[in-house]
């Protein structure tokens, strides 16, 4: 068993009217069965509304299935005992920076995990020193949040979730509201927790250049997983793509109309630098 | 810019005063509030002045920032002073139109003026060298044991540092919307006060939609990072007495035993 498991998981919003009454049930996520390795990189991608989202808050006991289960690290989410041992397994990275830094000083934040869990006083300066530095922010350690750039204010919020020495950190949306620059310093960040560190991720987003490196992705539609496989076969289906609202990279685009109109090239190609070796002299 | 505003008005320097124990601190202003209103002869103030010009000094704080603090006072001590000055019954010292100074009143007068800028100039002292953080954290372990009575100390605490934290964030929001609608034609400049107070109502209404959306995403993010009250939480930065909070309580200590005899008990 994997370290997040998800069987046949249905989650539904009910809408209700002034009195109460159920006006209509969303379906937002549907029949989803996920399988997600220890030290793995799994890509999540959708558009608006395809259920990423709320997929990714059941993955830390935020939501609870409608139907169906969700196992992390072979633990029930459904079920009260677990809860904090799952919140604490599995770390959560959200959209808005500012919305997730609760202290007012840079290591007072990454400090507040670790607090909640009543790790001793000795033990959390290590763990602070030590996530700051694994996302390279040790640096500013007793600067306020309020005056880093939105990169840097990520960084701090993933340095505040592993803190609590989670398996697995789910990142939803992370540079949904950053710069080019801040995304790449976070993406980079991410990459080195999981290749270095070994902790599994799973990345919510709908940049395409961002899964790239993944091990894996997952494309969701109306709640469904609508394909899945490594990013080279996700982006070699590029009707596919445009049929579910997605953006391929650049390159790949333009790899792919190439060949459309008669240059021979392999399929699914991502970088630049694969391109010009593939491309006939 | 709204977001180099400084909060509260600590000021940033190293000193014996500002490396105290928050705790040390609140219960050293709070004492000293007390003695000023319970000396009742010179000698006793002369005590209370002489004890605050050492913190002042040992404090390293420019003077100038605590006669800031006096600003917004100037009003209320004229009051005080006005009224304890021509309305306390005494022996008549002169009197002009149909108002009379007394000998008592003028007593009461300058005894009332001297506490209230003591009083202004021994807290300012105190948030001049304590972080706003830090003064939260001295409050919620001194009011600790008033958790046993059912008094949500922790969660007070944790509101009011969440707050200090949002204030420059919330700042910033209202500049970027108040931006937007000017420009759009909005006015916030120009009309009499009650017209500008009436142009700050569509500021206020997507102001607090999103303060409500920003408390909703937090209390997300803090319950996805454990938390859950008070309960089973330890501290990365506990409060611990070291050997000069103690040595400032017996200083403390002493002032307030000598100030209250001399300025009450001893008469010449």
């Amino acid at each position: 068993m994997g370290i997040i498991e998800t069987k046949k998981l249905i989650f539904e919003y009910i809408r209700r009217d002034e009195e109460g009454n159920v006006e209509g049930i969303t379906r937002a996520v549907d029949q989803v069965d996920l399988d997600i390795k220890q030290g793995d990189f799994v890509a999540i991608l959708g558009h608006n509304g395809s259920g990423k989202s709320t997929l990714a808050k059941h993955l830390n006991a935020i939501l609870y299935p409608t139907e169906g289960t969700v196992w992390v690290d072979g633990k029930d989410t459904a079920k009260e005992e677990y809860l904090w041992d799952i919140r604490q397994n599995a770390g959560m990275v959200f959209q808005n920076p500012d919305n997730q830094i609760i202290g007012q000083v840079v290591e007072e934040d990454v400090g507040f995990g670790p607090e909640n869990m009543g790790v001793p006083t000795k033990e959390i300066w290590e763990r602070v020193e030590e996530s700051l530095k694994a996302v390279g922010m040790y640096k500013y350690r007793k600067h306020s949040p309020n005056k880093l750039s939105g990169g840097q204010k990520q960084r701090v919020s993933i340095a505040g979730v592993i803190a609590m020495h989670p398996k697995c950190i789910i990142l939803d949306e992370p540079t949904a509201m950053l710069d080019p620059n801040g995304r790449k310093e976070v993406i980079r960040a991410v990459r080195a927790l999981n290749q270095v560190e070994g902790i599994t991720v799973i990345l919510i987003t709908h940049y395409m250049e961002e899964i790239i490196h993944a091990d894996r992705a997952i494309v969701m539609d109306q709640g469904h997983i609508a394909m899945q496989g490594s990013p080279r076969e996700i982006f070699s289906q590029v009707e596919r793509l445009k049929e579910l609202r997605l953006d391929v990279p650049q390159v790949t685009l333009l790899a792919y109309e190439l060949k459309k109109s008669g240059v021979s090239l392999p399929e699914g190609i991502l970088t630049c630098e694969e391109l010009i070796a593939a491309l006939p002299v | 810019m709204l977001r180099d505003i400084t909060l509260g008005q600590y000021y940033q320097t190293e000193s014996v005063i500002h490396k105290l124990d928050p705790r040390v601190k609140l219960v050293a202003t709070i004492v000293f509030i007390i003695t000023l209103f319970l000396i009742n002869n010179f000698i006793g103030y002369i005590i209370a002045a002489v004890f605050l010009a050492c913190m002042v000094k040992l404090s390293k704080v420019p003077f100038r920032f605590m006669v800031k603090g006096m600003k917004s006072i100037v009003f209320l001590l004229m009051i005080a002073v006005v009224f304890n000055l021509f309305l306390t019954p005494g022996e008549p010292l002169f009197s002009f139109w149909r108002l009379t100074v007394t000998k008592e009143g003028l007593k009461l007068a300058v005894m009332m003026a001297i506490r209230l800028v003591f009083l202004i100039i021994g807290s300012s002292l105190m948030t001049l060298t304590t972080t706003p953080n830090n003064l939260t954290d001295g409050m919620e372990k001194l009011l600790s044991p008033l958790k046993r009575l059912h008094v949500p100390v922790h969660e007070v605490s944790m509101m009011m540092s969440i707050a200090l934290r949002f204030i420059p964030i919330l700042l910033e929001e209202t500049d970027k919307i108040m931006k937007a609608q000017i420009a759009r034609g909005a006015d916030f400049e120009s009309g009499n006060l009650i017209k500008k107070a009436k142009s700050l109502v569509p500021l206020l209404v997507p102001l607090f939609i999103s303060a409500f959306r920003r408390a909703n995403d937090l209390a997300m993010a803090m319950e996805a990072r454990c938390y859950r009250g008070g309960e089973h939480r330890t501290k990365m930065k506990p409060l611990i007495y070291q050997k000069r909070d103690r040595a400032a309580y017996g200083v403390l200590f002493a002032y307030a035993a000598v100030c209250i005899y001399f300025g009450r008990i001893f008469t010449i």
